[in-house]
């Protein structure tokens, strides 16, 4: 009974070809079901550094996490006992990287996130292991609160779905926001019709409102409050503005400021070549998550480029070294292996018939995170 | 935590929290009313041949995403809604012929299980079809915006065209249900299924139309809705469990008792979110206020079910 | 000897030959496949008591089976960061003993099996299959919102826990722990089913005026089915958690009560080894289907509702043919 799973190795068999491969990396992301756009992003992202790479010592193994921790949990179990990988990245949401890294990281295997990066990860928890090449959590909320005082907002009306990463993007608004806060509310999470909350924004009297809920929750909270009249200015996180859900928020999001760390028109070789060669491979614009993708695959292929994961320490050296073209400019690493960046604000544009985003100013720049202090590594 | 109050500067707190309050009584309405389409055709589909359809969610999806691409298409809403009509009402009659009457003679765990395995089919299959990224279904022109009530009170147009609608469609289906040929055989068949096939009526035909009505609806009501919120896979999952709690506490089978348990949850589930949080403030810090608050209101409506069962087993209306 | 029985001993051999052969091979992940169907196998048996011998379709399990997970999380998590539960009135600890940590995860699921079964076997039906499906999500919300043990991100637990006299960490000797668990929930429910009490349950589901009739009260029969049943559900559950060293609101939702209700019509509704067989069918299907496509889904779908359809007593029943009542 050898249980092999065909699409894990087959979606890049023709790249594995030589079969003493040298770096196995396994890669656990969301394919299907809810929340499969972001997954499939961060994969075609990362496949397409891997393509242009050439090499034939880096094997990816790709399974599909259903977003289920459980799942994603016996996959790391597959990948590390059965393909025996040295590297793991891919996961998306925060509640499956705490169920999966620090096992993984216990068992010394190296871990790249793509996109979650939990508090607990980056402070107390933090791993000489584990390197984060997104952003931690916190980041683009609090550009999102700086950003709130440079336009001249006083008071602010605040919401996000009740659970843990809410609760931090609330959080890290609050921790570089200055003025008032006209509201603050925390709502179900998946809850999909926000007139309730839209009608006590509107008595609040705030003068802003600042958002974070991510998928479908943005695209339906969007949509109402444009229909609600109400026209304070809303500034949110990247997450309900990225590439592949504007198309569906349509006119409710132009003009919305968001903050993110990425945005297709930041100016680069890397970048540029980045976002022509995506839109030829895959047919679509690249979003933030793909773009987090890419770069995760070529931070793992310049660090082979000078060490081998045979020797743990000299590889982690290098990976720390963060020796790549990143598409965001300049990128380098904290103590705590969590990135150094700028974070801009972004503006929702139509270009032709497709929606997206332009750079309007920079939120933060060299922006650390507010944990790294805790991390004793 | 800076500043805790959600209430306006003193001296506009009357005239803004009735509005406010008032808004909120319109929002849990309209939320009813929505909740009323989707749980009619499911209450029916009960009462009529016992089934319990764990399915009409993906009804309720397929709706939602035949408009989005007509309009797509098209660029007009009404066609929109007619394919959204049509679109779910052939879905329902197709799995009807072939797998839902296979199952009305089975236990309700069987039926639970078959579509349960619709669901898996239903939303993979869309997902084949569609791609993973959510669709797009905008309000039409002449809706858009808000108008203001008397009192003024600023309500979006779309929402007040939603109860509007939802309370045109309640009123056409008491009246087939009481006035109609096929109401008769359809009230005929809630009381005896026996009699009615012995009355010359066909009743696998009657079966596959109740169906198809159904199916109907709750395409319907997932294109209303998804103008205002987002048109992607799994969206029909939640708002059926919504449906469930709602049929249950008006009794299953009971069209009446399903419009009033659709609106007592969304009032109950409008009114919680809003209210509860607010109300805890009184008693405890503000940040945990909000935060048990929302985690109470988020199961207010369970709470509201599990207490209408244990006062009465068979719901609101129910018979037997 | 019945088929049935060959069938029920095929299973139990298999269970044990394919784990051991891996481990021979060295191929661990097996190992940990063949530890997660024999979890789910005992989750199922429980639900079997009162789904298939009680006749009552809950579609709330998945809070016995989160609860089981969560007595295990909030226990190890304590004792992992040396915090204790309480200090007033009296002190508790949290513990990384496996065996204490079952006794809480039975005796707190059979807790809330005895409080919701109070409530909903006021009903019967659709409403019981509903009612218990509204406490499923109440606890559910419960645990997204309330923050202490970590809302939806759950809890980790870095080492798994110990059992004496076994290296738990080692995927063969965890998996013979979970596998004795399993035999000796199957010799207990064999136990229950032929006795005067499990007699009379199904008698109960087929005739309640009968049962009534000889002076019990079918209520409370199904009251302590229902308990029971929970109790399982809730030990397999703080199994599963130390499988993955992981608990979160997942174990809690609706669509986990519908796979362990999948796991039973797959073998076979009230077959002692039903939920086995399904249990370890689900899990070769997650894997060689989950390989096919990404689009697995479809096919799990149709295989189910071909298998409720055509195969009605599910694969113990095309097998072994209808030896044993039940309907």
């Amino acid at each position: 009974m050898k249980i092999r799973s065909a699409v894990l190795a087959a979606s890049i068999a023709a790249l594995a070809a030589s079969a003493s491969a040298d770096v196995k990396v396994g890669m656990i992301t969301t394919l299907s079901g809810g929340g499969a756009g972001l997954g499939i992003d961060v994969r075609d992202g990362f496949l397409l550094a891997v393509k242009q790479a050439e090499r034939d010592d880096l094997e990816v193994f790709v399974g599909d996490d259903q977003r289920k921790p459980d799942v994603a949990v016996q996959l790391a179990d597959k990948m590390i006992q059965s393909e025996k990988v040295d590297v793991l990245t891919g996961i998306i949401w925060s509640n499956l990287a705490m169920a999966v890294v620090p096992s993984a990281t216990a068992q010394d295997k190296f871990y790249l996130s793509p996109n979650a990066g939990p508090s607990a990860l980056a402070g107390k928890g933090c791993h000489p292991n584990y390197f984060n090449v997104a952003w931690q959590n916190d980041n683009l909320h609090e550009a999102a609160g700086a950003y709130a005082n440079d336009a001249g907002f006083a008071n602010s009306f605040i919401i996000a779905p009740n659970y843990p990463a809410g609760k931090d993007a609330l959080t890290g608004y609050k921790r570089f926001f200055e003025g008032e806060l006209a509201g603050e509310l925390y709502t179900k999470l998946g809850q999909t019709d926000y007139a309730a909350e839209i009608a006590q924004i509107r008595a609040s009297g705030a003068d802003s409102v600042f958002f974070f809920l991510p998928g479908g929750m943005g695209i339906s909270f969007l949509k109402q409050y444009a229909a609600s009249g109400i026209d304070l200015p809303v500034v949110g996180p990247a997450f309900s503005f990225d590439q592949g859900i504007l198309q569906a928020v349509g006119d409710a999001a132009l003009g919305v400021k968001n903050t993110s760390q990425w945005n297709k028109d930041i100016n680069n070789a890397a970048n540029i070549s980045f976002v022509k060669d995506f839109e030829t491979e895959y047919g679509r614009l690249p979003s933030l998550y793909a773009s987090q993708g890419f770069d995760t695959a070529n931070l793992l292929i310049s660090a082979m480029e000078t060490a081998d994961t045979t020797d743990p320490d000299a590889f982690r050296a290098a990976l720390k070294a963060a020796n790549f073209d990143s598409v965001r400019g300049s990128f380098k690493f904290g103590d705590n292996h969590h990135p150094i960046q700028d974070i801009y604000v972004r503006e929702v544009i139509k270009e032709g018939d497709v929606y997206t985003n332009k750079i309007i100013a920079t939120g933060l720049t060299n922006h650390a995170d507010a944990y790294a202090g805790d991390c004793k590594m | 935590m800076v500043g805790g109050s959600y209430l306006p500067p003193t001296g506009t707190v009357f005239h803004m929290t009735f509005t406010l309050f008032a808004e909120q009584l319109l929002n849990g309405l309209q939320f009813g009313v929505m909740l009323f389409l989707m749980s009619a055709g499911l209450t029916l589909v009960f009462g009529v041949m016992g089934l319990i359809n764990l399915a009409h969610g993906s009804l309720y999806m397929v709706g939602a995403f035949a408009a989005a691409a007509v309009a797509a298409a098209t660029g007009s809403f009404v066609l929109a809604l007619m394919a959204s009509l049509a679109a779910a009402a052939a879905a329902g009659a197709i799995i009807e012929l072939t797998i839902i009457r296979r199952l009305y003679n089975r236990d309700h765990l069987d039926q639970v299980l078959a579509t349960f395995a619709l669901i898996l089919i239903f939303s993979e299959g869309t997902r084949w079809i569609f791609g993973s990224f959510p669709l797009f279904l905008d309000v039409p022109q002449a809706l858009s915006g808000p108008i203001t009530l008397p009192g003024g009170i600023e309500y979006p147009l779309y929402r007040l065209a939603i109860i509007g609608i939802g309370l045109g469609v309640a009123t056409g289906l008491f009246a087939m249900i009481n006035r109609t040929s096929v109401g008769i055989r359809i009230r005929a068949g809630e009381a005896d299924r026996e009699m009615i096939a012995a009355l010359g009526v066909d009743i696998a035909k009657l079966y596959t139309f109740v169906f198809a009505l159904g199916a109907a609806l709750a395409g319907f009501a997932g294109a209303l809705v998804g103008a205002i919120q987002s048109v992607q896979v799994g969206m029909g999952e939640p708002v059926l469990i919504l449906a469930f709690v709602v049929i249950v506490i008006g009794g299953i089978g009971s069209i009446k008792g399903a419009l009033v348990g659709a609106l007592l949850v969304g009032m109950t589930d409008t009114l919680g979110r809003f209210l509860l949080p607010q109300m805890l403030g009184w008693i405890l810090e503000p940040s945990s206020a909000i935060s048990i608050g929302s985690a109470v209101s988020s199961m207010s409506i369970y709470i509201l079910m599990a207490g209408v069962l244990i006062y009465r087993p068979q719901g609101l209306y129910g018979s037997g | 000897m019945r088929r049935e029985h060959i069938i029920n001993l095929v299973t139990l051999a298999v269970l044990v030959v394919v784990p051991l052969g891996a481990w021979v091979l060295d191929e661990p992940f097996i190992i940990t496949l063949a530890t997660r169907a024999v979890i789910f196998a005992i989750a199922g048996v429980g639900l079997n008591l009162a789904l298939g011998q009680g006749g009552l379709v809950s579609l709330g399990h998945a809070a016995f089976f989160g609860i089981g997970g969560y007595a295990m999380g909030i226990l190890a998590s304590h004792a992992q960061a040396y915090a204790p539960l309480m200090e007033w009135p009296f002190l508790i600890e949290g513990t990384k003993s496996m065996p204490i940590i079952w006794l809480v995860a039975v005796v707190s699921s059979a807790l809330a099996a005895l409080a919701i079964g109070a409530l909903s076997l006021r009903t019967s039906g659709v409403y019981f299959i509903m009612i218990t499906l509204a406490f499923g999500q109440m606890i559910y919300y419960f645990a997204i919102s309330w923050p202490a043990y970590g809302g939806e991100d759950g809890l980790v637990v870095y080492v798994r826990n110990g059992f004496p006299g076994l290296n738990t960490l080692d995927p063969i000797q965890f998996f013979g722990l979970c596998f004795c668990v399993l035999c000796i929930v199957l010799w207990a429910m064999s136990r229950v089913q032929n006795s005067a009490f499990g007699l009379a349950l199904a008698s109960a589901r087929q005739n309640p005026v009968r049962v009534q009739s000889v002076g019990i009260d079918p209520y409370r029969l199904r009251l302590v089915a229902f308990t029971l049943s929970g109790a399982i559900t809730g030990l397999s559950g703080a199994l599963f958690a130390d499988l993955n060293r992981f608990v979160s609101p997942t174990m809690l939702s609706w669509q986990m009560s519908g796979e362990i209700m999948v796991f039973i019509i797959i073998g076979g509704v009230a077959r002692l080894f039903g939920p086995v067989i399904g249990a370890m069918i689900f899990i070769l299907l997650e894997h060689v289907l989950g390989g096919v496509s990404e689009f697995w889904h479809i096919y799990l779908g149709a295989l189910l509702l071909m298998i409720v359809l055509f195969a009605k007593g599910g694969v113990i029943g095309a097998l072994a043919g209808r030896e044993v009542a039940h309907d």
